[in-house]
């Protein structure tokens, strides 16, 4: 009746996971009795569960990312105070519990954090700074965003029910087999992952789609924010990249489950393939993640600068070069797998070739910062520290990519402070500078700039602190995943990262209290221009937080800072908006289909992993209805009269005047 | 920028790997400090202070493309932390240029700088890899010893098939000859790597990896898998002793006095999961016998006993403690 599913599944004997889970249990508990309590309920359902409006997608996306950032995170503490201690000794987790954090952490940070938070960041903004009042599917994209969500909770389920894998966060065969990993772990990791790719693979088409097909009045490619061409390099990658990574995780369940033998030891199975097809995805991923991420810099950095972006062309042309070379590198994730020394140089001169267009783009932020006039709001010192953290992860990451040296620094401290150096330098402060940044667009308010500005300077020097030590502990053979170890000299570097990482929660606290803060005086912090940091990209054109509708009609763009000539252009004439002429607007209804679509395969994957079979085909019949039913709707659009659009654009246009009048005044 | 010392080491790296400058990786400020921590277990990793001719290949390829990189690295986060302190709003004195958004000549520069960079790493690497192919020989004094590696669970087996013996754990071998390693796996991957011999291998089942090395001074060093392979992998440590080429026929002679010996039977019983604490030694019953495990003659080890129904099995990992 219920698979291998029974009452020893749920971890008596081990506290720590049944404490942490039941922490969890409790506050959503207490989250939904408040939320019902309350009778919030129906605005919930109305506002943001059916909600297709991409910008209450993208707050929910980023929402997500930041609850498990701190999911993601508290794996972190234990994982650094487990080294920290178990020098001679077993320390505080014993290797099953160990091994399955470690690659919860992994899994976690990757496609449930850093994943939702840049596409999170694309959503909300992109179809703002391409003029265009929504993306091309925006049912599809509520889909795409609960899927991923579904997938988050089912890692969170096996915390306490099951197991998650022990394997690391890409499950490597034959480790990763039925024979060596009997229990649910990998399956958990495995439908997760195949369910929230899913929802990947649909946001990556649909931002394409967005980019390619959406975009305003005289918003040609040239003329398209630096980062709207990242989103469009970085989706392009996921619509490549993702179905090599369903195919491969497809291929490792059927081994698991119909016992094939694509990645068997026995049989024909070829572990090599599956390095190579996990990598094929892996390594474009990377650069799925910190293409958006350079996007937002460059943004910010010329916000900041008060000057337009260098070297725009240049910059167009290296993200598409990252694009295109990124597909080509796989192999240097396992250079010491012996394919022989033409195979190693070739992909190790190709890896070192991305280097090159990532140089280029940092030289292009350094000069636009020379000759402007740079403010140092917190997204610029997100900035600022971005370059001269990620300098050094490039560094360390050429570095490997020279294969004799790699064979010494493969799977070492090293590399894990290797890719900790670009991605929490890279990935992570873009997109907390993109927070700062977009919160008053979002909000229509300011984030508070003291707490801003300790969380930052506390995640950066904890940072340091933190990943430092671990070059330090590579270079002394320390290989990753440890346990425990014997080895004396490398306790004091694990004592010292474990420090960095109580700075790093300082910063991770600032962060929470400059929220709490900002919030309660949301009031004082209030943005009313729409344009709180002097912008120049459309996004800042509509007030924030922007109508459903983004804009009253379609902005006519005539060059690059599409908004900062608009703004010079109306100084230079002495006037606001002509007035202009309203028409009804047709928007896209609200649409449960995502929610119970993600409802139908929570129940599916939770059954597939417990090989529950009856509840596999419930879930899917239903799922499948679900999809059907949003095929045969008649009623997709609804209509906003002229006459209320023309409301909220002069109430906004009356503000800003006031504003200006005020200005005028003082 | 780049010194003459530097290019000149670097050449040296490239066309004679084996006679890598091992001062230089030694003489490094912050790194090279790192082996005054207290080593009272067992030898230090250090990358730094190779023990052998590839390890010292590979450390001088590291640090000198280090330097390489730094040589623009450093100028290039300096002029951030300039430009971004000089062109503050606040500075009166600093030129408000708006208008400097594009450069032909910037550009040109932007664009060669990282690209000469990579060029010379490149041909660093392509060299390098070549030299450096785990598989080319390293030649030493005296006859090669071949030395047969397999990763068991939790635990490496090495057999060496000329003397008739196999060790657990223990890897000895003589200073100066030439090591011939094939590698393979019991069951799941695994990394064989001694840090201060150099480049690391994998070994996986049914397939057989090469690697040559050569320690050069006796003494103490330390081995381990740098790849994650389950419960105990935080215990396939080994120890590996550097002896006198005199002393190691009389080891072997030592080695082969055993009762122990492995055969197909005894290798089964060895192959279960768990982790050994002790450096058994055996007589080997029949050379062939790592063929019989590479060509899986000898089925792949198993997995853990499944003991509870529900999801979680038990592992030989609770044996480690
Ligand atoms: C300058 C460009 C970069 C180069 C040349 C480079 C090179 C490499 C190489 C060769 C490896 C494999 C080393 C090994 O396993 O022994 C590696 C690992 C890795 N890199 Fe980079 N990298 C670069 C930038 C990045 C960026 C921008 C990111 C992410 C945003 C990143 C994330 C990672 C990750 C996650 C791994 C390790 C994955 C694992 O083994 O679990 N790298 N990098
Ligand atoms: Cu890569």
């Amino acid at each position: 009746m219920l698979g291998k599913l029974d009452w020893s599944a749920i971890p008596f004997d081990q506290p720590i996971p049944l404490i942490a889970g039941a922490v969890v249990l409790v506050a959503i508990l207490g989250v939904l009795a408040w939320v019902v309590v309350k009778g919030h309920l129906p605005y919930l359902w109305r506002e943001w569960i059916t909600s297709v409006d991409h910008k209450r997608i993208g707050v929910m996306y980023v929402l997500l990312a930041s609850v498990m950032l701190l999911r993601g995170g508290s794996d972190a503490i234990m994982m650094r105070i487990q080294q920290a201690v178990a020098y001679q000794s077993q320390g505080y987790l014993p290797p099953e519990h160990y091994n399955q954090i470690f690659s919860a952490h992994g899994t976690i940070m990757i496609f449930f954090v850093a994943m939702p938070f840049v596409i999170g960041l694309m959503n909300l903004i992109v179809p703002l700074q391409l003029g265009v009042r929504d993306v091309a599917f925006p049912t599809l994209n509520s889909v795409g965003f609960w899927l991923t969500a579904t997938g988050a909770l089912l890692v969170n389920v096996s915390l306490v029910v099951g197991e998650f894998a022990r394997t690391g966060w890409l499950a490597f065969p034959p480790l990763s087999q039925l024979s060596y990993s009997p229990g649910v772990g990998v399956d958990y990791y495995a439908w997760s992952l195949q369910i929230s790719g899913v929802g990947t693979l649909v946001a990556g088409i649909n931002l394409v789609t967005t980019v390619l097909k959406l975009r305003t009045r005289g918003m040609n490619y040239l003329r398209m924010p630096m980062f709207c061409w990242t989103t469009l390099a970085s989706n392009l990658l996921i619509v490549a990249a993702f179905p090599i990574l369903t195919a491969t995780l497809a291929m490792l369940l059927l081994d698991r489950y119909l016992g094939f033998h694509f990645f068997t030891n026995e049989a024909g199975g070829n572990v090599m393939m599956f390095m190579n097809l996990i990598w094929a995805w892996g390594h474009p991923e990377v650069y799925i993640l910190v293409l958006p991420a350079f996007g937002i810099f460059s943004e910010v950095v010329s916000t900041f600068s008060g000057k337009a972006l260098f070297g725009y062309r240049s910059m167009v042309l290296a993200t598409m070069a990252i694009c295109v070379i990124s597909f080509m590198v796989w192999l240097h994730h396992f250079f010491t797998m012996g394919a022989g020394p033409n195979v190693n140089a070739i992909f190790g001169i190709a890896s070192m070739i991305i280097a090159v267009p990532t140089g280029v783009k940092i030289y292009n932020w350094l000069f636009t910062m020379y000759g402007g006039r740079i403010r140092f709001a917190t997204p610029m010192l997100w900035a600022v520290g971005f370059m001269v953290t990620f300098i050094i992860g490039g560094l360390t990451g050429v570095l490997v990519a020279v294969p004799p040296a790699d064979f010494m620094l493969h799977n070492s401290m090293f590399l894990v402070a290797h890719f900790h150096n670009v991605i929490i330098g890279g990935v992570l402060f873009g997109a907390f500078a993109g927070f700062e940044y977009w919160f008053p667009k979002a909000f229509g308010f300011r984030l508070d700039e003291r707490w801003g500005k300790a969380a930052f300077w506390f995640t950066f020097l904890g940072f340091y602190v933190t990943f430092i030590p671990l070059y330090a502990a590579g270079m002394l053979g320390m290989t990753r995943r440890l346990q425990h170890y014997d080895v004396a000299a490398w306790r004091p570097w694990m004592l010292v990262a474990a420090a960095g990482m109580a700075v790093l929660t300082i910063g991770v606290i600032c962060q929470i209290m400059q929220l709490v803060v900002s919030i309660r005086n949301r009031e004082a912090l209030r943005d009313r221009t729409g344009d709180p940091w002097d912008g120049r990209s459309l996004e800042w054109a509509t007030s924030s937080p922007p109508p459903v509708f983004n804009f009253a009609f379609h902005p006519d763009v005539r060059g690059e800072d599409a908004y900062w000539d608009m703004k010079i252009r109306a100084q230079q004439q002495l006037l606001g908006h002509d007035l202009p002429e309203y028409h009804d607007i047709d928007m896209p209804r609200n649409s449960p289909t995502g929610f119970v679509c993600a409802f139908f395969a929570t129940i599916m994957g939770f059954a597939l992993i417990w090989h529950i079979w009856w509840m596999v085909i419930l879930g899917g019949l239903g799922a499948f209805a679900t999809f059907v039913a949003f095929a045969w709707r008649d009623h997709d659009e609804y209509v906003i009269p002229a006459a209320e659009v023309a409301r909220i654009d002069r109430a906004n246009i009356e503000e800003r005047r006031n504003l200006v009048s005020m200005a005028g005044a003082v | 920028m780049l010194r003459p010392a530097h290019c000149a080491r670097l050449a040296l790296a490239v066309q004679e790997p084996f006679s890598g400058d091992r001062v230089c990786c030694r003489s490094f400020l912050a790194l090279g400090s790192v082996r005054g921590f207290p080593t009272a277990i067992g030898p230090p990793m250090n990358l730094l202070d190779p023990q052998g001719p590839v390890a010292a290949a590979n450390s001088t390829i590291l640090v000198d493309s280090v330097f390489i990189m730094l040589v623009i690295v450093v100028p290039t986060i300096i002029a951030i932390l300039a430009f971004a302190f000089w062109f503050r709003a606040s500075n009166p004195k600093a030129r408000f240029q708006p208008g400097f958004v594009y450069s032909g000549r910037v550009e040109m520069v932007v664009w060669a700088i990282p690209a000469l960079t990579v060029i010379l790493l490149g041909g660093v690497a392509w060299i390098g890899s070549h030299q450096l192919d785990p598989a080319a020989p390293v030649p030493g004094t005296g006859s090669p010893v071949r030395i047969q590696a397999v990763s068991l669970d939790w635990k490496w087996l090495f057999i060496y098939p000329d003397q008739r013996i196999a060790t657990v754990n223990a890897l000895t071998v003589p200073a100066g000859a030439e090591l011939n390693f094939q590698l393979t796996s019991s069951s799941v991957m695994n990394t064989f790597f001694i840090p201060q011999l150099g480049s690391m291998i994998y070994t996986m089942n049914g397939m057989v990896t090469r690697l040559n090395l050569r320690a050069d001074n006796e003494g103490k060093l330390q081995g381990l898998s740098a790849h994650f392979s389950g419960d105990g992998f935080p215990d396939m440590m080994f120890d590996v002793n550097v002896i006198s080429p005199l002393a190691f026929p009389d080891w072997v002679a030592n080695t082969a006095k055993t009762d122990a010996v492995l055969n197909e039977e005894s290798y089964t019983k060895l192959m279960q999961q768990g982790v050994e604490r002790g450096r058994p030694v055996y007589r080997l019953a029949d050379p062939r016998l790592f063929d019989l495990i590479a060509t899986q003659h000898i089925p792949p080890g198993p997995g853990p006993e499944f003991t509870s129904g529900a999801g979680r099995p038990h592992s030989g990992g609770h044996d480690a403690r």
